[in-house]
């Protein structure tokens, strides 16, 4: 069972990665605005025009 | 006229020198939108940073200092059609934002410690059916008992402040047995661990935690959304005040920034921003937003003016005083109070359930214990049972029960338009047997229109609407509707106090007075009704357009489908009586009453209440504000004044009534969901208290039993969104009620004298 040493360390330590991310993306601002989230991921205003 | 915008009471500025200013904006129907106003701002030099705000249509401006007039981007915004009003975050809304921030953090707390204790105590069940040894087992307690102390510790807190409140106060809520609940079970599952047992409850202790917090940040997410739908209107709603300054030159700032002792300026077309008193100018004035009363009155220097009231002929100067005063203001603020502190008595389905709930799970918790005492059990079983009892009680389905109906009830009526005030308004509405309808501005348009426009052709009437959008006249403005998408005549003029007149495809067309438009004479029809007459001419054609306050367009139906839904409907207006009479008559309504002070209002809906109805008041005026808070439940218009909203317990918004019947019809269904949800959560711990009784819950029964009565609960709740086709669309509807003009910046800023 010495295979729990590990393995249990590592479920936790994966969780708190989601966890700690989710508390960044939420003092990052990122669920303020959920609908606009939604269509700025198609704006190109990001793209540079390619040329012609 | 040099004209000063100044907004620097909404910048606010940071340590290191960067300003930022938030607007509401109007007119953002698309995600294109997005784009164009924060390229088109950030063009601006200086701008540092444009963000808009797709969700609740706002916009958040940041620059560094000095080197920037926000009042530059305004105008920005308004050549690009949209509107945008400087804004202030309310405090109630800033304190919203950031409870739903805590809960979701608590939330996301709590479900990291649920997964990662659930992935213990699986292991932990799987191994007590087969080979695990005692010492693992032990090792998986603590391990449980480690994240699960100190998470539930944090995410726990929005409850046990909640419980330590409502003892304090002598009271019990839901969340005392909740939090009871929790600390029992975390303590048990210690000493039990301890003992090295074979059962822990750090697990549902945690999930219990998760799913009602759950429950909570939705709620609060809702009322978040409509708390900033309501804040867009009211700024959107608030226009800027034109102040004279002392050495004469003019000022716009918001209303709000307006001091007792100012001078403001009021145009023709414009609505007096402030309570005061007239120092120069004559003019008549359209009060029924104060009064009800659709005639015009006849002002000069001297004469009281309310906020809201409608300036018509000509420009005023008005000295503001401080809120409040004024005999008129004095009677319904006196009438208000007495009628809001009956109403906070109101007691919601949910308390009932949790009062009776509450002691009646505490007393099972505590039989069972001296029970299984007395018929021989050791004291550890006993207790061990007992708290098992008030763990799978669960107030998990209870306490989501009445909530999670009002989240998708609060979505589902913000969609087809009503935005809710107070937290019990749906049950209240669900209780409704009595509809009294205020007249003015509820079952009519807030804005005149023109009552003959099916007498001419299409093209006659886009003509003279196109014409007249170049005019802030209020009676320009009712022709203008009348073709909404209209753009105005390049090169039209506007004579001050007469019309406007432009070349129309080679020909003059004049619009306004009858003298203007060479029409002195013109028959005009029947003047019986009160209406307004405005003129037009187009080479030989002409036309007479008569306006006035019209009913709302889907008025009748509506009423016709309530009154097929077994309510009594009155009419209760300040207005005339014979006004009133008619559009009774019109909608077939046959209890009517015209002339009514505020007193009368409160006088009747107290009736309606003595006689064991429970009436529901629509109406928008300042005198009907004391009517509102003194009505079982109310609505008002969007439109309404700002003191009658506030007593209203919902907002509907748009031109429709429709919002009215389909708030009604929501409510009795979420009212029956509610119950529903109540019985669910009865049966359930009908069948679970016996077995938790007599010593057969498991944990993985408990955690079963928890998610399973939750899961149903709310999935009974989401048939409150069902049938929500009618979704009139909060944006659009928000929209209509810009302030009027927005389409028609360019216009000129004084009126014509139509005849009335």
């Amino acid at each position: 069972m010495t295979i729990l040493l590990f393995l249990v360390p590592i479920a936790l330590l994966l969780g708190l990665t989601g966890l700690v991310a989710f508390v960044w993306s939420l003092r990052a601002g990122q669920y303020d605005d959920l609908d606009g989230a939604a269509t700025r991921v198609l704006f190109d205003d990001d793209v540079a025009a390619p040329p012609k | 006229m040099l004209m000063d915008v100044d907004l620097s009471g909404f910048v606010r500025e940071s340590e290191d020198g960067a300003r930022r200013i938030d607007f509401a904006v109007d007119g953002m129907t698309c995600a294109a939108c997005i784009v164009e106003i924060e390229q088109a701002l950030k063009k601006i030099p200086g701008v540092a940073q444009a963000r808009v705000n797709y969700s609740n249509s706002r916009l958040a401006l940041g620059w560094k200092a000095d080197d920037l007039d926000p009042a530059a981007a305004v105008e920005q915004l308004r050549q690009m059609g949209y509107v945008a009003h400087p804004f202030e975050l309310a405090e109630a809304e800033t304190r919203d934002a950031e409870h739903a921030r805590y809960l979701l953090r608590c939330l996301a707390v709590a479900g990291f410690a649920a997964m990662n204790v659930m992935l213990l105590s699986v292991s932990v069940w799987a191994g007590n059916m087969s080979d695990i040894t005692p010492e693992t087992r032990d090792m998986f307690h603590w391990l449980s008992a480690l994240i699960a102390l100190p998470a539930a510790a944090f995410a726990g807190r929005p409850f046990f402040a909640s419980a330590l409140g409502a003892l304090r106060r002598g009271a019990l809520n839901m969340d005392v047995p909740i939090s009871l609940g929790i600390i029992l079970a975390l303590g048990m599952s210690v000493v039990e661990t301890a003992g090295h047992a074979r059962n822990a409850y750090f697990d549902s202790a945690l999930m219990l935690i998760f799913f009602l917090l759950c429950g909570r940040y939705l709620e609060q997410a809702m009322r978040q959304r409509t708390r900033a739908v309501a804040g867009n209107i009211a700024a959107l709603r608030s226009p800027l005040a034109a102040r004279i300054n002392h050495d004469g030159s003019i000022t716009q700032m918001p209303t709000a920034r307006i001091a007792a002792g100012d001078v403001v300026l009021v145009r023709p077309g414009e609505r007096i921003p402030v309570d005061g008193a007239v120092i120069a100018g004559q003019s008549e004035i359209d009060e029924s937003i104060v009064t009800g009363e659709t005639a015009r009155r006849a002002i000069g220097p001297g004469a009281d003016v309310y906020a809201g009231t409608m300036n018509f002929a000509g420009a005023l100067r008005v000295r503001a005083r401080s809120v409040g005063s004024g005999s008129f203001l004095d009677e319904i603020e006196r009438l208000l109070e007495g009628a809001a502190s009956a109403r906070s008595r109101y007691v919601g389905l949910a308390e009932r359930a949790s009062r009776i709930y509450a002691p009646v799970v505490h007393l099972t918790a505590l039989m069972t214990a001296i029970g299984w005492f007395v018929f021989g059990a050791t004291l550890h079983d006993s207790i061990v049972i007992a708290i098992a009892v008030l763990i799978v009680t669960c107030p998990c389905a209870l306490a989501l029960a009445v909530p999670a109906v009002h989240v998708v009830t609060s979505g589902t009526l913000f969609r087809s338009g009503v935005l809710l005030n107070g937290p019990h308004s749906v049950e209240r509405l669900a209780e409704v047997d009595t509809i009294v309808f205020d007249k003015t501005g509820t079952l009519t348009l807030p804005e005149p229109r023109v009552a003959n426009a099916a007498e001419y052709s299409s093209d006659l009437i886009e003509t003279a609407a196109r014409l007249a959008r170049s005019s802030r006249h209020p009676l320009a403005r009712a022709l203008a509707h009348e073709s909404p998408a209209g753009a105005p005549f390049d090169g039209a003029r506007e004579e001050v106090g007469a019309g406007v007149v432009a070349l129309v495809d080679g020909v003059e067309a004049r619009v306004g007075s009858a003298r203007f438009c060479g029409l002195d004479g013109a028959p005009v029809g029947d003047r019986a009704d009160d209406a307004s007459t405005i003129f037009f001419r187009r080479g030989a054609e002409s036309a007479v357009f008569r306006v006035r306050q019209t009913l709302r367009a889907d008025a009748a139906t509506v009423v016709a489908e309530l009154r097929a839904h077994g309510y009594a409907i009155e009419i209760i207006s300040g207005d005339s009586g014979r006004a009133t009479a008619a559009a009774a008559a019109a909608l077939g309504i046959e209890a009517w009453r015209g002339a009514a002070t505020p007193a009368d209002k409160v006088a009747r809906l107290e009736a309606i209440k003595a006689a064991g109805g429970k009436p529901l008041m629509v109406g928008d005026g300042f005198n009907d504000a004391p009517a509102l808070a003194a009505a079982h439940v109310s609505l008002s218009p969007v439109s309404a004044a700002d003191i009658a909203q506030a007593a209203a317990d919902a907002v509907f918004l748009g031109e429709r009534l429709a919002p009215v019947a389909r708030a009604l019809a929501v409510s009795r269904l979420a009212r029956r969901l509610m119950r529903q949800n109540l019985t669910i959560a009865v049966v359930y711990n009908a069948i679970a208290v016996p077995l938790a009784i007599s010593g057969l819950v498991t944990p993985l029964i408990a955690a079963l039993a928890m998610s399973g009565s939750s899961l149903i609960v709310t999935l009974n709740a989401l048939r409150a969104g069902g049938g929500a086709s009618e979704r009139s669309g909060s944006q659009a509807a928000a929209s209509q009620n810009a302030p009027e003009g927005s389409r028609s910046s360019a216009a000129g800023r004084t009126g014509f004298g139509a005849a009335a």
